[in-house]
């Protein structure tokens, strides 16, 4: 059947199941916009930029595990996606990001709104094409979504010209496509199995780090199986949370610049790190000649080039984590540690990391905590990036994988808005709160209008501290106080909110911070609460740059344990 | 160890291809002494020969980057199979009735070839591994050295079959079907 360029391009994106793409149009697009309304199985989410559509398809892909499609026109509407999809790429989030392209017949010529988009986003993408020709918009389609998703995920850029969406060609969809350079090693090395477990099996301070891998391969069964089997103690990365439930007797918590004390202490006296799923980031490692100073370390990850990047490993395997889970829980013998578990049992004892302090004032980990209450935890987390982000992961408990979505990589702030746009459009079942600051809020405020228009049932707590509140506290901690660039002049976000025909509540008090919650949970749509939290309030544990995992600050205040 | 390390890899015949490849390599910030690339016998393809020098772990850190590109099909450091490696320089060199038989002496000693004459100069072109050419430019630019130009260093490995040896029943395929979207359940702890 002779069909449209535009139309190839919508019914590839139906056969391969996308049911939403977050787009803004231009004048390169027209052809697709005007093709766009006879599928109605794909859902058009009209963004207010396109920063905001490539974060909302990132968001969509991390809750659902399934390609997030951004759609942009030529030039601004292109390099507006750029920062969404670099996030993408560093946190391996499957993401296939539709540009248009001037006519082929004016490209490299500087024409009207023409960008070598493909040429920008080289090092950014997992792959990108500039598809000239018609005839070949199917199989590049196919490719593009094929490679987004397997082995470790990425963004994927195809950018279309306008000729090509308007041209017309016989329609087959093709059911093969041939990817000779790409061939994802899906099963490890047997003997490199066998000899990791039997690493394991003889280890006696074993700890498991485990990554966004897990989540992305869908390993949580087999994860708790062989934290089970073996009695290892679990920790993950920020991005792992929710891999392994964190209520879990042999979860302890996540490391980090900012993570827990005993999961760092954990990870630093082990003799074992079996580290999953995970790219040893700096904020992950600490300096990292000195990351587990007395362990072996068995590295599981798919993409071989992680192996032996950052440190030297002991063992790698190379591989789909499931499959290589599935093989080597097997030939791991049961052991219970007990010696180790209460070791890490006392150094939780001792740094309770997870207490808020008795405080007058509005404490946005009080905040955190009430969200958690109320919800009871059953709640997507999606976070912007900063303080409330760290502290987002650490007073909410993640039981559910993929429960908690964030900028880890890159740490784009303005990320939190647009990508619970995603996480709802994904989950819409699930209750979805948007954590963010006053300044990454503003960011991408403008996606209040979507959210608007598309009636989005989210809630949002803005956490007011008048701060770039990360920042500062390097500047406090580092700088030795020297505030320059960081103390925000900031809008009424409650009539911000109510401009963009939301409703809004602003709560200054720790009585009225549950109320305020609940009354959002019951409203339907999207409903924003500006907290004004403690301004000065740091993170903690902290990590101070060019220190080791055990050398962390610890609040130097008097504490109250709730958690217990 | 710092060294030469030369990295030979198959790869689609597609714009864009040595963009990418140049791009990792200027990432991890490896300066690259020299790139030659050409078709092979097998259509569609091609072979690319890449001379960094940089430590070892740093290169196959680079080589496991650049095979995870997608129009990569093969890439291989074959520094420690004892390649044959060679290049080819043209260099055109002053020359006047008095020098003309000294060049053409050391052209001799070196089997190049001189493939242009004229009043003034000559134009040589030598074929060898690369302290061949090195020598002979160095023996050259006694005469005057006008304008030279050099390929890159192109290479095979000794023997039988090498790491981007192409079986012929076996072809360079990887087919990806099309499988119908699923819901999938993930678990409730």
């Amino acid at each position: 059947m002779i069909k449209t360029g535009a139309e190839i391009l919508c019914e590839c994106l139906v056969k391969e199941g996308v049911e939403v793409i977050f787009g803004f149009p231009g004048g390169v697009l027209l052809p697709l916009y005007d093709t766009l309304p006879k599928y109605p199985q794909l859902r058009h989410i009209l963004v207010r930029h396109e920063q905001g559509a490539a974060h909302a398809a990132d968001g969509y892909a991390r809750v659902t595990g399934k390609v997030g499609v951004c759609l942009a026109t030529s030039g601004p509407g292109a390099t507006n996606l750029v920062t969404g999809i670099a996030t993408a790429h560093l946190d391996s989030v499957p993401m296939l990001a539709i540009t248009g392209q001037v006519p082929t017949f004016f490209i490299g010529k500087d024409a009207f709104q023409e960008v070598d988009i493909t040429g920008i986003t080289v090092p950014i993408t997992k792959y990108n094409h500039l598809v000239l020709d018609t005839a070949e918009l199917a199989t590049a389609v196919r490719e593009a979504l094929y490679i987004a998703q397997a082995g470790r995920p990425g963004p994927v850029l195809l950018d279309i010209p306008r000729d090509i969406l308007q041209g017309r060609t016989e329609f087959i969809f093709p059911d093969k496509v041939d990817l000779p350079g790409y061939k994802p090693r899906l099963y490890g090395h047997p003997a490199q199995i066998k000899k990791a477990a039997e690493l394991i099996n003889s280890a006696e301070r074993p700890v498991i780090i485990a990554g966004r891998g897990v989540n992305i391969s869908k390993a949580f069964s087999e994860l708790k199986e062989l934290a089970e089997k073996s009695q290892i103690p679990v920790v993950t990365t920020f991005l792992g949370i929710g891999c392994f439930p964190e209520s879990h007797v042999l979860s302890y918590g996540w490391l980090g610049m900012h993570g827990m004390g005993y999961a760092n202490k954990a990870v630093y006296n082990s003799d074992l790190v079996i580290a999953i799923g995970m790219r040893f980031d700096d904020r992950a490692t600490g300096v990292v000649s000195s990351f587990a100073p007395n362990a072996r370390i068995i590295h599981i990850d798919i993409d071989p080039a992680e192996i032996g990047k950052n440190l030297t490993v002991d063992v790698p395997i190379v591989g789909d984590i499931k499959n290589i889970l599935q093989v080597m829980n097997k030939q791991i013998v049961k052991r219970d540690h007990i010696a180790w578990l209460t070791q890490l049992d006392e150094l939780r004892s001792i740094h309770p990391a997870l207490e808020v302090r008795d405080h007058e004032g509005l404490l946005p980990q009080y905040v955190i905590k009430q969200i958690h209450e109320v919800t009871g935890g059953d709640a997507i987390i999606v976070t912007d990036v900063g303080q409330h982000q760290m502290w987002a992961g650490q007073y909410f408990f993640y039981d559910k994988p993929n429960s908690l979505v964030s900028s880890g990589g890159l740490g784009t702030m303005g990320f939190g808005l647009p990508a619970s746009m995603g996480a709802k459009v994904g989950a819409p079942d699930e209750t979805v709160w948007c954590i963010c600051g006053d300044g990454g809020f503003q960011m991408t405020v403008q996606e209040l209008a979507t959210m608007a228009q598309e009636d989005l049932d989210i809630n949002i707590a803005i956490f007011n501290n008048g701060w770039l509140g990360m920042v500062r506290q390097w500047q406090e901690l580092i700088y030795e106080k020297r505030y320059f660039g960081t103390k925000l002049y900031n809008p009424d976000f409650v009539k911000i909110a109510e401009a963009y025909g939301i409703k809004g509540r602003r709560v200054t008090r720790k009585i009225d911070v549950r109320p305020a919650i609940e009354e959002s949970m019951a409203h339907r749509g999207p409903f924003v609460i500006e907290f004004l939290v403690e301004p000065e309030e740091n993170v903690y544990p902290f990590v101070p740059p060019g220190k080791t995992l055990v050398e962390f600050l610890e609040m130097p205040r008097p504490t109250v344990n709730l958690k217990k | 160890m710092i060294r030469k390390h030369i990295l030979v890899a198959l790869v689609e015949d597609r714009p864009g291809v040595l963009n990418r490849i140049a791009s990792t390599l200027r990432r991890r910030n490896f300066n690259i002494e020299s790139i030659a690339v050409g078709h092979i016998e097998i259509p569609n393809l091609s072979r690319m020969t890449i001379v960094v020098e940089a430590d070892d772990n740093k290169v196959e850190q680079v080589r496991k980057q650049l095979d995870r590109l997608i129009e990569v099909i093969r890439i291989s450091d074959i520094t420690n199979d004892n390649p044959v490696a060679r290049e080819m320089a043209m260099i055109k060199v002053k020359a006047t009735p008095s020098t003309r038989g000294e060049i053409i002496q050391v052209v001799d000693i070196f089997r190049a070839n001189i493939v242009d004459v004229s009043a003034d100069s000559l134009i040589i072109v030598v074929t060898g591994d690369e302290e061949k050419v090195d020598t002979l430019i160095e023996l050259l630019r006694g005469f005057g050295i006008r304008e030279m130009s050099r390929t890159g260093t192109i290479a095979l490995p000794r023997g039988g079959a090498g790491p981007l040896t192409i079986e012929e029943n076996k072809p360079l395929r990887h087919v990806v079907e099309h499988v119908a979207p699923e819901e999938e359940n993930l678990p409730n702890w």
